[in-house]
């Protein structure tokens, strides 16, 4: 690209290609072409399994990548009980695969592949993907709600304490904003990844364009930006976690309220 | 923007490889892996408990067994004292005895002997007296040629020496 007229698409990273001449697999009438976000998130998956895989040695002293792996499902046995208590261990395999997924996917999008010429993907900064994990987390939710306490589970929607003439008014509002609930979960996910990769992507037409216009340009511009981009990076790996963290405490946090109401 | 762009196109592929994809994550990883790797864990702070438990246990006994020696030890050398001040008890009173006894042996050793100087100062004075009446008796004679009696002589010896 940046060969012909230094032309730098900040949104060409986001584009779905199907792989291997797969664009007309069809189940059921509906595509379901092996894309490029098919593919890392095949990926991520496989790199998820080495990574846990490493980590069920079992070994009374655990060595660093067991301690690693023991680390990470410490970590969210740890915010399960801090959230919901005892009970939320029983959600530590969802919470656990789906803050793994979103960090490794986060991760993995962001490897400099194009050094050697592979084209990484985010799929997390896909709305599509994004707002899936939502709603499946959100249907655990409802499900965990009306299975533990059927229709009483409506009460979350009347917080504790409040007074009865204010019944009629809070009530919408909290209905609302327990149904904003998966949306801000999922486009919260998919605007920080987009918003980060754009922005090393509009940075990177800066370094390439600059250098281009000249010495000058390069120095004023280029040098600049370049540096400006090496501390973007930093910061979306920091942003990677984040955001995982994020969805994973949303969620558990909404588990939460479906387990033991207010 | 692609995400909307070609949503029409490739929605339907993404939810359903998403679904694969991770469905085999959760059931695979989360559902299959996870709970071993924190059976690990779980049995590994077991260990480190029933060890810190076995630790402490046997650091109370050895408390215990200390305590017991102390209280042993203490009994062992109020005795040993107690066995030490009877030894130093009697021994004391045993050279009372013996003090006595030679005390009062000297005791009378020293009176008999007294009697004994008493005895020789009286008998030492009788001849000093005979001795006196005699010398007077003599001189008496020699001087005056008078010959006086005995009971005289000795009479008048007696009154000087009472005179010193």
């Amino acid at each position: 690209m940046a060969a012909e007229q230094a032309k730098v698409d900040p949104m060409y990273q986001f584009t779905i290609e199907p792989l291997g001449g797969s664009e007309a697999w069809e189940l059921a009438g509906y595509n379901i072409a092996f894309t490029n976000s098919a593919m890392w998130m095949l990926i991520t998956t496989v790199v998820l399994f080495i990574f846990v895989l490493g980590g069920m040695r079992r070994q009374l002293v655990p060595g660093r990548w067991q301690m690693m792996v023991e680390t990470f499902t410490g970590f969210i046995d740890n915010m399960l009980e801090a959230n919901i208590g005892k009970a939320g261990r029983k959600y530590v395999p969802y919470v656990f695969s789906l803050f793994m997924f979103i960090l490794f996917a986060n991760l993995l999008g962001l490897l400099p592949l194009g050094v050697i010429g592979l084209h990484p993907f985010t799929f997390t900064s896909h709305f599509t993907v994004t707002g899936v994990l939502a709603i499946i987390s959100f249907s655990i939710v409802l499900l965990v709600g009306f299975w533990k306490h059927g229709l009483h589970f409506f009460s979350l929607f009347v917080p504790h304490g409040t007074p009865l003439p204010m019944i009629p008014v809070i009530a919408p509002i909290e209905f609302i904003s327990f149904m904003v609930r998966p949306f801000s979960l999922g486009l919260r996910l998919f605007v920080a990844m987009m918003a980060g990769h754009v922005l090393l992507e509009v940075l990177s037409s800066f370094v390439i364009d600059g250098t281009n216009a000249g010495a000058g340009f390069g120095l004023l511009v280029g040098l600049p930006s370049f540096i400006l981009m090496i501390g973007i990076c930093a910061l979306e790996l920091l942003v990677a976690g984040i955001q995982a963290y994020v969805f994973a405490l949303l969620t558990s946090l909404y588990i939460n309220d479906a387990e033991n109401l207010h | 923007m692609p995400q909307i762009a070609q949503l029409a196109d490739t929605w339907s592929s993404q939810v359903f490889w998403l679904l694969v994809f991770f469905g085999i994550t959760f059931f695979v990883i989360g559902k299959g892996m996870v709970p071993k790797v924190m059976d690990t864990v779980a049995q590994r702070d077991g260990q480190i408990a029933a060890d810190l438990a076995a630790a402490k246990a046997a650091r109370d006994a050895a408390d215990e067994q200390e305590e017991a020696w102390r209280v042993k030890e203490n009994e062992n050398r109020a005795a040993a004292q107690a066995i030490v001040a009877k030894a130093k008890d009697e021994a004391a009173k045993k050279s009372e005895k013996k003090l006595a006894a030679a005390q009062k042996r000297l005791d009378k050793k020293l009176a008999e002997a007294e009697v004994r100087i008493d005895e020789a100062r009286t008998a030492a004075l009788a001849e000093v007296e005979s001795v006196a009446t005699e010398a007077a008796q003599d001189i008496v004679k020699t001087l005056a040629g008078v010959s006086v009696t005995k009971p005289v002589a000795a009479k008048a010896v007696k009154e000087q020496m009472a005179h010193g």
